[in-house]
């Protein structure tokens, strides 16, 4: 009833190839982008900052990253988790060996170097598809595990690879409270969403597209497989290296090695597909629901225990959410392999009928 | 000489139990085209019910721990493990069929999610001890012919035999029985294969048990050297670049592949490993597999890929 584009007409090329050319997706966006930066900071507590918003924001900052990679060039990586960890390591080594260094250039240099690491172990991808590459990936997540672990220099000879950031400042702005800092991911991840987006849809994206599609015809018409890929390659790891440069100076404080472990790539790589591949909008979908799911089985499984009368321990809590999470994945994927951004574009579709189906 | 040879069969041996897990990849990679990331946890939950089942038994029945409580407890694990491929089968695979190659992989990561759940729960989260008897001592070898002789873990060389064991029995199962031709014609093409009146749905579910039972002796045999544990579930990821290496469809590819990873990764960390800092094996076979790749694309015996537009 609400939701209907009837009525709006568009008279040129540009109003037709909008982001949103419905008025009331726009307008929604909008408020809730609103919201987010002027109302959620009176609203959340400091728990939900720190546990649910920020780690939520910046997972999916690296989602978009993953799934520009993934979703969109279908290269399959499981190297993210090593991607941020390059990301997190140039960042803090910028940070600290360059005094005065501001903390964005900082994590933008971050990225700059993860782009660089991406590009290199992006070279399999041009002789080697599907399955194969992603377990060629691993080898980028396993060095950068070893190379943080074990070379000093990248560590600033810190034991066992530990380090901190403190002391963040941008242009007079301390980042300090947990708003702060959940302002800061916030801004990253709406200009880099919307970067990702406009990237997507234009002629690059659907370079991507077409070599995700088909290689082979792709390079048949015209598509050079080689700039397609590395450049999907490069992109993606630019954006996973600043959101893991995120991770480890928001989101962590101090972090070593462990944090990017290939835990997190598997993590970033369940977001992509439950979200939905090849979907900005599915990333923040995805993001949601592999933060708040443990969160809320941690804390329903004690309460639906006492009900029945059990008294559950806390390795029985992880390892039920273990099942519950791994069970929830194999029903999603059965049910909706497309994952949630198709049951959203359901839902919009079912939205402009309702109420009248007919 | 003398030590370079050790560090080489102790390479060698380390293979073999490598090609163990590797194996179970591509014995379901060959039959239904999922890339398996749950054997590592297969692996994991076989050796918990092994271990867990040769401690219980004795404790239910009465038996002197030893011989026969192992051989029960391994075969009420076997049985366990063929009921895991049943279910898995019958819940996950029957509602996946003809999904892409990512969304199964993605399956098979819940599975492992699951399993890794699942296994702790009823068996328990402590490190567990199997117990099958296998020497502990070393033994000289070569004494005549090099200075000081070559050591060899005996420990190895059993676990290398019995890996030995299974490849030939899994061989001749694949190669002489009629239920091996229907999974080699399963593993050549779904289609024909079904078309003939091969029933796909039992094929899997065999197919599922025999990786179950391979991740059983691989646990056993893991787990007995390095106690059950979690990071037992890790065993899987260092049997990976086996399998690109060797090829993801070949059976032989899988246990030379090991062999070569062994090999490669003793040899790196004894003689490469001081000059980087150490403990490069855990990248040093990726990386030896990705140069592999680089000059052919499917591995040492894969199936030539053609692209066909």
């Amino acid at each position: 009833m609400f939701y209907r584009e009837n009525g709006q007409f568009k008279t040129t090329y540009s109003k037709d190839q909008q982001i949103f050319p419905i008025l009331q997706d726009k307008v929604a966006i909008l408020a809730i982008v609103a919201f987010a930066f002027i109302g959620v900071p009176f609203v959340a507590d400091e728990y939900m900052f720190r546990a649910i918003l920020i780690p939520f924001l910046i997972l999916t900052l690296a989602a978009i990253g993953v799934n520009i990679l993934v979703g969109y060039c279908g290269q399959i990586s499981l190297g993210s988790g090593g991607f941020m960890a390059v990301g997190a390591y140039a960042a803090y080594n910028m940070f600290v060996r360059f005094d005065g260094m501001p903390v964005i250039v900082a994590l933008l240099t971050g990225g700059l170097f993860a782009t660089l690491v991406g590009i290199f172990f992006g070279i399999p991808s041009l002789r080697v598809k599907g399955l194969y590459l992603a377990v060629a990936t691993l080898a980028a997540q396993f060095f950068c595990d070893w190379a943080f672990l074990r070379i000093d220099w990248f560590t600033n000879n810190s034991a066992s690879g530990s380090v901190s950031v403190s002391n963040m400042k941008i242009l007079g702005w301390t980042i300090n409270t947990p708003a702060d800092k959940y302002l800061f991911c916030l801004g990253f991840v709406v200009v880099f969403a919307l970067l990702a987006k406009n990237l997507v849809r234009s002629a690059i994206g659907r370079e991507w597209m077409a070599i995700r599609d088909m290689d082979v015809a792709a390079a048949v018409i015209g598509i050079r497989p080689m700039y397609a890929k590395l450049s999907a390659f490069a992109v993606s790891s630019f954006i996973v290296g600043v959101a893991g440069g995120l991770w480890g100076f928001v989101h962590l404080g101090s972090w070593e090695p462990a944090a990017f472990s290939i835990d997190r790539s598997f993590q970033l790589l369940f977001i992509v597909i439950i979200g939905g591949m090849g979907s900005i909008m599915g990333c923040f979908f995805g993001a949601a629901f592999i933060v708040i799911l443990p969160i809320f089985l941690n804390q329903a499984l004690p309460v639906l225990g006492n009900l029945v009368g059990i008294n559950i321990s806390t390795a029985l809590v992880s390892h039920t959410e273990f099942m519950i999470f791994g069970a929830l994945i194999v029903w999603f994927l059965i049910v909706e392999p497309h994952g949630l951004a198709r049951l959203w574009s359901i839902g919009k579709q079912k939205m402009r009928l309702w109420p009248f189906p007919h | 000489m003398g030590f370079f040879l050790e560090t080489l069969l102790g390479g060698l041996m380390a293979g073999m139990l490598y090609s163990l897990v590797a194996l179970g990849f591509v014995l379901i990679f060959k039959a239904s085209g999922v890339f398996n990331f749950a054997q590592g946890a297969m692996v994991l939950f076989a050796a918990l019910a092994m271990a867990r089942f040769a401690e219980w038994i004795p404790k239910w029945t009465g038996l002197a721990p030893g011989l026969i409580p192992n051989v029960l407890a391994f075969l009420v694990a076997g049985l366990i493990m063929c009921a895991v491929a049943w279910l898995i089968e019958r819940l996950v695979l029957r509602h996946l069929v003809n999904q892409e190659g990512t969304t199964l992989l993605m399956a098979t990561l819940g599975i492992s999610y699951f399993l890794d759940g699942f296994g702790q729960t009823i068996f328990g989260s402590d490190i567990y001890k199997i117990n099958i008897g296998m020497p502990k001592e070393p033994i000289m070898a070569f004494e005549g012919v090099f200075q000081g002789g070559i050591l060899i873990n005996k420990e190895d060389l059993y676990a290398a035999l019995i890996a030995a064991v299974l490849v030939t029995l899994l061989s001749i199962f694949f190669q002489k029985t009629s239920t091996g031709r229907a999974l080699r014609a399963v593993a050549d093409d779904h289609q024909a294969a079904q078309s003939i009146g091969i029933p796909l749905n039992r094929i899997w579910v065999v197919v599922w048990c025999v990786a179950g039972i391979t991740a059983l002796v691989a646990g056993m045999i893991w787990g007995s050297k390095l106690g059950v544990q979690f990071s037992l579930t890790a065993v899987a990821l260092r049997a990976l670049p086996v399998i690109i290496l060797g090829g993801l469809t070949s059976v032989p590819g899988a246990i030379i592949g090991g062999l070569i990873i062994g090999v490669g990764e003793k040899l790196s960390e004894v003689y490469l490993g001081p000059y980087v800092g150490g403990g490069i094996e855990i990248w040093f076979a990726y990386v030896l597999a990705l140069v592999f790749l680089m000059f052919r694309p499917q591995g040492l015996f894969g199936e030539k890929i053609i692209d066909r537009v």
